[in-house]
């Protein structure tokens, strides 16, 4: 099944985005012979210039492979990807590096980029305040609380200044008021850029409260078996009406799957 | 938060943040002051402890009469080493000891880390060499001495020789540990952030392998200041009165309290340097939040 992106009338898309992704009749498959496991399964997908796309599906559907792919981490079996612009990724755990500071780790994405010492000191103090953690630089990654780190974590990727941004259920390991106060903060801070999002996620409410875009895949092996345009107004809340109605059609097609897959 | 509010808006909800945050954030500085005082005492009274222990031990045997003739109680070992604190000989000895321990350990800190550099990042030279470093690691360095004494004579080369010998492997080894447990989590986002090659193993590896490699150099030194004391007692140089040195004249004088006078010197010149190992390994487990009290 091809799924192509269409872009919903009334969907914010981030002007000027240059980053997109597009992947071929896409297949992994770990390991050989018998105990070859088939991770993904003839994904083809396609995300826009400046689309907030969200992957969602239950564990085991290969969404962090689909990302590793799109990453350029790992190669795929088969099937071709494509990807224009630089490329970020966030981990559901930071990743941040315990040695250096929280303005060290931001400072360190940028010096990859081969940024001069001033640049960096500059872009570094901006970044942390975008990410609202302004006097808290200075702070090594143990002093900080979950959220906080997610934000250094989101911080670091910003610094890449890549056109598509991977998000691997970046707030998966956080308490419900975090996760809140987190997507307002992404929000606010893709407002201002353009930015190219893949979100992965198994928690439906949360795709349906950020993206333009919903993609369902099945598990084992992961395939794309629907998607879902999100046409409603931002800002959004994740306990509004529109947000819970759409959520829960999605749900509902996401059981159905599983009650017809294998268990 | 407002209805009216577009993506992108400042929410009203900084205060939460900022609440929040105030929640989760450290204990303030003014109380590292007491935790630190209460800290040394924590290593102190077990240190002390144990010192009174085992001269109260050492008292008792003195005074049961075991070997009276030849074996001194405390107070007149530990007056024989006051007495020798006061001779320049001692404190000759302790400098040159010392000074082979710091050059032999700085040697073997360079070669170790450059073979535990070199060897980690090459595949096919770790298989041909791992297993031999471990091997060298484990061989008693006095072993090496009637081989570096052919070699080198009765040279201070010798003694530098098999501490190198002694401890280079550890250091290699911790290196070597360090880097293959650099967490691949860590490694993934460090490609992503485009670090390759030499950058991502300066900025990478190198302090990822940290507390590991430390670990190596506390193991190298316990081997290096083995090395070295075997060694001042086989490879005596003229004009150079070493702690070794001074320990096989009193065993030839039969001088116990001398010997143990000496003994007692080398210990505490152990400890002191092992601590010193302890203070850095406690910088490096606070500074990344491995230590049980944050």
């Amino acid at each position: 099944m091809t799924v192509t992106g269409q872009r919903s009338a009334g969907v914010p898309v981030a002007e000027g985005a240059t980053g997109s992704v597009r992947l071929a009749a896409v297949s992994k498959v770990f390991g050989r012979g018998g105990s070859a496991v088939r991770a993904l399964d003839q994904i083809s997908l396609e995300v826009p210039p400046g689309e907030f796309t969200c992957l969602i599906g239950a564990s085991g559907c290969g969404k962090s492979t689909l990302l590793s792919l799109v990453a350029g981490l790992e190669q795929p079996t088969s099937g071709e990807v494509t990807v224009s612009g630089r490329v970020a990724l966030m981990f559901q755990e930071p990743a941040l590096f315990p040695w250096l500071t929280a303005a060290g780790n931001i400072d360190l994405a940028l010096r990859a980029r081969g940024l001069g010492r001033a640049e960096r000191r500059q872009r570094t103090t901006e970044l942390l305040d975008v990410v609202r953690l302004g006097g808290f630089g200075g702070k090594r990654p143990h002093e900080l609380s979950g959220g906080m780190r997610q934000r250094v974590a989101l911080a670091r990727a910003l610094a890449q200044d890549a056109d598509v941004l991977l998000m691997d259920e970046p707030f998966g390991a956080l308490d419900a008021m975090t996760r809140d106060l987190l997507h307002d903060e992404l929000d606010r801070v893709c407002a201002g850029r353009e930015l190219t999002i893949v979100f992965v996620t198994h928690n439906v409410r949360e795709a349906v409260r950020l993206g333009d875009r919903v993609v369902v895949l099945s598990s084992r092996p992961g395939r794309i078996i629907d998607e879902f345009a999100v046409p409603i107004e931002h800002p959004r809340r994740i306990d509004s009406a529109p947000v819970a109605e759409l959520a829960g059609r999605i749900t509902d097609r996401l059981r159905e799957e599983m009650n017809d897959g294998p268990q | 938060m407002a209805l009216n509010e577009g993506r992108g808006s400042v929410p009203a909800y900084a205060e939460k943040l900022a609440w929040l945050e105030a929640q989760e954030t450290e204990t303030p500085a003014d109380q590292r002051g007491r935790r630190l005082a209460n800290r040394a005492w924590a290593a102190l009274w077990p240190k002390a402890l144990a010192i009174a222990i085992v001269l109260a031990v050492w008292q008792l045997i003195h005074i049961s009469g075991w070997k009276k003739l030849i074996f001194p109680g405390p107070a007149a070992t530990l007056s024989d080493l006051w007495g020798q604190l006061h001779t320049r000989l001692l404190w000759h000895a302790i400098s040159i000891t010392s000074e082979r321990a710091i050059f032999g350990f700085a040697l073997a800190l360079v070669i170790g880390a450059v073979v535990g550099a070199v060897v980690s990042r090459i595949a096919p030279l770790r298989s041909a060499v791992g297993s031999l470093i471990t091997g060298l690691q484990t061989m008693p360095s006095i072993a090496w001495f009637p081989f570096a004494i052919i070699l080198f004579g009765i040279s201070t080369t010798t003694i530098l020789f098999v501490i190198v010998l002694g401890a280079a492997p550890s250091i290699a080894n911790g290196l070597i540990a360090g880097v293959d447990y650099t967490p691949p989590l860590l490694l993934r986002a460090g490609k992503m952030m485009g670090l390759r090659r030499l950058s991502l193993y300066r900025y990478l590896i190198l302090p990822a392998s940290l507390p590991a490699f430390v670990a190596g150099l506390k193991q190298g030194w316990a081997f290096a200041w083995r090395s070295l004391v075997a060694g001042e007692l086989l490879v005596v140089i003229a004009n150079q009165p070493s702690l070794g040195v001074l320990l096989s004249t009193d065993q030839d004088q039969a001088d116990m309290q001398g010997a143990t006078s000496i003994i007692i010197v080398i210990l505490i010149l152990g400890i002191i340097v092992d601590m010193l190992f302890g203070v850095a390994d406690r910088a490096i487990r606070s500074r990344w939040g491995l230590t049980g009290t944050v």
